[in-house]
């Protein structure tokens, strides 16, 4: 809803704006532009996130997601300690860390859900428990090794070297996702169950 | 620094392969089959972009981006972001694929090895549609009173941001 009110305001202030400036004769053109961007955006894009949808895939089945997800449980066990009691939680929660970190957003979500059912379950409270709160607030930073979107988006637009980016966008997340814990261990001392 | 970057797509593919290779999984066929979902993912998104990117075009010919980017240069740059990304931020947290297109606009306008260009990418990497997964999440667990996850996460979000634009400035600046 929130959205769509968002998109009725942007086409308003245009035409204001349009008015107001002078520019309004722009309007038409730039939005037969965007349409056709849009599509040749969506073709250059095409190459590159099918090639890494591909190796995604192999990661999956070849096992690979699996071993970094059994990497990753000590580390989860010390931040979610509730989940560390019924294994089947803990799995869930680390195939949704391990997925989001190679990039395999379909499988992250399925394996996130089961995790925050499984937190709800065992934290016994109806409202989101600290764990909960957490485990919500490492999927909302995104903590991916080939953020391949972004570097297909580069590529399309003509950077000559468009994975460049990857470890400003590393450290970017890190710090993005340290400061979410921090913040959420910080807020879950003020905020009602 | 740069380069690890550059190097690492090469080295983390034959790592991949040379790994799978060794499990004795069926490397072509996967590729393939994960290509063929790939192309699910760009149907997917040509929908939504078609609609997007013609909004954020008229905004941008009309002058209100520009306006919008002068009336928080002064705010944003106290933090060292340029305020080019406004709507990229505003953005983001909200929908995945108008972040996609504005995000495309931004990097098209200011060039993708320009500062503006590869902050806007930086931004749009490390951070996710923050909403759309608070509402999968608690949607999903069944749960009403999501106490402070929406503040932290935006946090983390703005983080984020702020971070991408430091560590931009601080590889190429």
């Amino acid at each position: 809803m929130l959205f769509n009110l968002i998109i009725v305001i942007m086409v308003l202030f245009s035409i204001i704006f349009g008015i107001l400036s002078g520019s309004i004769t722009a309007l038409a053109p730039a939005a037969l532009d965007g349409a056709k961007d849009a599509v040749t955006l969506c073709l250059t894009l095409c190459g590159m996130i099918c090639l890494w949808s591909g190796l995604m895939e192999l990661m999956k089945r070849s096992g690979l997601s699996e071993k970094l997800s059994s990497l990753l449980s000590p580390i989860l066990t010390r931040l979610f300690p509730t989940a560390a009691r019924e294994s089947e939680t803990m799995f869930a929660l680390s195939s949704n860390v391990s997925a989001n970190l190679l990039g395999l957003g379909n499988a992250a979500t399925p394996a996130g859900i089961k995790a925050a059912k499984g937190l709800k379950r065992l934290s016994g409270i109806d409202s989101a428990s600290d764990e909960l709160c957490l485990l919500v607030v490492m999927n909302t930073a995104s903590l991916q090794l080939l953020p391949t979107t972004v570097a297909s988006l580069r590529a399309s637009l003509g950077s000559a070297t468009p994975f460049d980016i990857l470890p400003a966008v590393w450290l970017a997340s890190l710090f993005s996702v340290s400061c979410g814990i921090f913040a959420a261990k910080l807020f879950s001392h003020f905020s009602r169950t | 620094m740069k380069l690890i970057g550059e190097l690492s797509v090469p080295l983390i593919i034959i790592f991949v392969m040379l790994y799978a290779l060794y499990r004795g999984t069926d490397i072509f066929s996967s590729m393939t089959a994960g290509a063929a979902d790939g192309l699910k993912t760009v149907v997917g998104i040509v929908p939504a972009l078609i609609t997007l990117l013609p909004c954020i075009y008229m905004l941008r010919a009309s002058g209100a981006l520009d306006a919008l980017c002068c009336l928080i240069r002064p705010l944003l740059s106290q933090i060292g972001i340029p305020s080019e990304t406004v709507p990229l931020m505003l953005l983001r947290p909200l929908s995945g694929s108008g972040a996609l297109a504005v995000g495309s606009d931004i990097i098209k306008q200011y060039g993708a090895d320009s500062y503006v260009g590869r902050c806007a990418a930086v931004m749009l990497g490390s951070t996710e549609t923050t909403f759309y997964v608070i509402a999968v999440y608690f949607g999903a667990a069944g749960i009403k009173n999501t106490r402070h996850a929406i503040p932290a996460a935006l946090v983390a979000d703005f983080a984020g941001f702020v971070a991408a634009a430091f560590f931009v400035r601080l590889f190429w600046g």
